[in-house]
């Protein structure tokens, strides 16, 4: 009877997500159609406007953003991995790729951060927000590409929200952290000049928490990063997609030359997001 | 001839001034519900046995006194005594348990937060032991910290920080950051950031402790000296007693989260109430805390004389009391002078002592002069005089007390 019982209850998991993701799809239809139609502007926006600009030019802003926040070496090395990228005929598909990243990055920031503030202020949403965080962070992500799909068909929308749930939680844990490790006294005094919640807030802990935030924001960008080639198997495109190609094809040179220039853009990306964490020129704070 | 013969010392205070904080009763207990602690605080047990009994935290228990106008109060005790509670219980930093904070007679612990607020951001202001700059912001930005907050407007609350920089000595540090400045200059930021809202209250908690000696020494000096300037209502946490010594109108000790004596420097080293607090300022120079008003006695020995009187039932009046010289008084109580048995003339040479001087600036001249000095107020009014053996007992009971 207790095995009855427990796959009962086991098969119960199955059946109810089952019912869930229809009822969401019977029900709630028009809600995901907005989201997608949100999503979908916002990416195509960046997107746009990263292929718009011509190579030299995007190129140039990127190589003259490790300059000022870097250094001379990091500036040359940023140029010579775009004019590699460009040389390879990948410009398009890495372009497309950076734009995948930076829209998961703003729609984590845009949800991860506020999550952060909310949970290092609350006792109970800390121990709602660490269980949902273990759940995207443990669950794997070829899990929820499936309702992802089913909800917002193949393309660049499931693609950019697989990503965002898989890249969030560092966004998140970080910001919390930041806020707690605010020095107890700085908060006091916060409060003794009579700084209203929000005031707190602003002028007090997100400034000081700002270091661990921007390690938060470098972090998400490296899971974006880390998902694009299972987002492009959902119909992402940009660099995943060529990756993908060159596995089917059994392609070693296309192989390399994707994965070469996924490493070349994570290292840029890396580099230059790390400095807003640390000051510029990697002096601490 | 008038003789009196008091039997008071000379009063050091100048009457009371008006009472700003009345504080009434406060506890405060760290536990969601402070009933059992305080319930058994009130049948006597102590800070340790309620730990042990129900495991809370005792910070403060019935604490009760009154902050005058313009005066330093300095909260003394050792580490974990609750001095630090007290202070943070006074802008509700930490929520009291239960008692009354009443500011200018309306009670802080009633106040809604939005109304709390208000009172913090017009009326006072406090100073950290940490500094607790925020390291984002210049100087100035920090100093106009509290003006910012309260929604002054960008050039007011910079004018007005620029001004508590320059008070403190740092107009020309204003656009640095707290990593570029020395401890001693982040604290003058701290103070200026408390001073730039130009509040009536101030709360210092242990401000100047993490400072190395001299620049403590500078920091007491520079507030003394603010103080002079406008006196504000200082509330300053210390374990220092030198510290407390050197800068209190008033001081209130604490134990284990009660006050066990409240009294002026002098009252404290003078009659300590218990070992503790005897122990506590064991150590302190009592000649560099005392000034010559503390010591002053006008007692039986002390004869005075008035100016008008005739001379000669005056000198019949020595011999008779056995005194070997009497104090001369004009009309208003002003000191003329001392007129010796053996002769009909005053006495040369002995120029009485101002009553705010330290007892240790007096050692030679008590040592030398023929008679007991006469100590004078400001206006040369005479508070009566200081012996030899008077002195001798005051130094033994300060620096050899524990011997």
């Amino acid at each position: 009877m207790d095995e009855d019982l427990a796959a009962a209850i086991g098969g119960g998991i199955g059946v109810w997500s089952e019912r869930l993701v229809n009822a969401i799809l019977d029900h709630g239809q028009p809600a995901l159609d907005v989201v997608a139609a949100l999503v979908d502007g916002f990416g195509g926006a960046i997107d746009g406007a990263l292929l718009g600009a011509p190579p030299w030019a995007l190129g140039g802003a990127i190589t003259a953003a490790a300059l000022w926040r870097v250094g001379k070496g990091f500036a040359l090395f940023t140029a010579l991995a775009f004019a590699a990228i460009f040389a390879m005929d990948l410009w398009e598909p890495t372009v497309s790729t950076l734009g995948l990243v930076l829209a998961s990055t703003a729609l984590s920031l845009a949800a991860g951060v506020p999550l952060g503030i909310w949970m290092a202020r609350s006792r109970i949403a800390d121990g709602l927000g660490k269980t949902l965080l273990d759940l995207m962070q443990t669950m794997p992500a070829f899990v929820y590409l499936i309702p992802a799909v089913m909800f917002f068909g193949l393309g660049r929308v499931p693609g950019i929200i697989a990503t965002v749930i898989f890249a969030m939680p560092p966004a998140v844990r970080l910001t919390a952290l930041g806020i707690r490790q605010v020095p107890p006294e700085l908060v006091e005094a916060g409060r003794a000049f009579g700084c209203r919640d929000h005031q707190l807030l602003f002028k007090v802990q997100l400034p000081n928490a700002l270091p661990s935030i921007m390690a938060g924001v470098n972090q998400t960008m490296m899971m974006a990063l880390s998902m694009i080639v299972v987002a492009s198997m959902i119909g992402a495109g940009g660099l995943g997609n060529v990756v993908l190609q060159g596995i089917q094809r059994l392609d070693i040179g296309l192989g390399v030359e994707s994965g070469l220039a996924v490493v070349l853009l994570a290292v840029v990306i890396d580099r230059i997001t790390q400095s807003f964490g640390t000051g510029r020129g990697g002096k601490a704070r | 001839m008038t003789l009196i013969l008091p039997s008071e010392t000379a009063s050091s205070s100048t009457g009371p001034a008006e009472v700003r904080l009345e504080v009434r009763r406060l506890c405060k207990i760290f536990a969601d519900d402070p009933r059992p602690a305080l319930s058994l605080l009130e049948a006597g047990a102590g800070k340790a046995e309620v730990l042990r009994r129900l495991n809370v935290n005792v910070g403060v228990v019935d604490a009760s006194f009154d902050i005058r106008a313009g005066e330093i109060f300095v909260i003394m005790g050792l580490s974990g005594s609750g001095k630090s509670t007290m202070v943070r219980l006074l802008n509700r930093l930490i929520e009291p348990s239960r008692g009354e904070i009443r500011l200018d007679g309306r009670d802080l612990t009633r106040l809604p937060k939005r109304e709390l607020v208000e009172v913090l951001r017009r009326d006072m202001s406090m100073v950290f032991q940490s500094f607790a700059l925020l390291p984002n912001r210049t100087a100035l930005e920090n100093a106009a910290f509290g003006l910012e907050v309260a929604g002054v407007g960008k050039a007011a609350r910079r004018a007005a920080a620029l001004r508590a920089l320059e008070q403190v000595g740092l107009g020309a540090y204003a656009g640095r950051y707290p990593r570029e400045l020395s401890g001693g200059m982040q604290q003058r930021v701290g103070l200026a950031r408390a001073l730039a809202k130009n509040p009536t209250i101030m709360l210092m908690d242990e401000a100047f402790s993490a400072l190395d000696p001299l620049i403590r020494a500078e920091m007491q000096n520079e507030l003394l000296r603010l103080q002079r300037e406008q006196a504000r209502t200082i509330v300053f946490i210390s374990h220092d007693a030198e510290e407390a010594m050197r800068i209190a109108d008033r001081i209130a000790v604490m134990e284990d989260g009660r006050i066990v004596q409240i009294g002026t420097p002098a009252e404290i080293l003078r009659e300590p109430a218990d070992e503790y607090v005897r122990a506590f300022f064991r150590g302190v120079d009592s000649s560099r805390v005392l000034r010559a008003r503390d010591l002053a006695r006008c007692d039986a020995a002390t004869v005075l004389l008035d100016e008008a009187d005739d001379r000669r039932p005056a000198l019949r009046r020595l011999s008779e009391l056995g005194a070997g010289y009497g104090y001369v008084r004009d009309r208003a109580g002003r000191f003329r002078g001392v007129l010796s048995r053996d002769g009909a003339d005053l006495l040369d040479g002995v120029e009485p002592a101002a009553g705010d001087a330290p007892v240790h600036a007096l050692l030679r001249r008590v040592a030398t002069a023929p008679c007991p000095l006469p100590v004078v107020d400001g206006q040369g009014v005479f508070l009566g005089v200081v012996s030899r053996a008077a002195l001798l007992e005051t130094l033994d009971r300060g620096s050899l007390g524990d011997g």
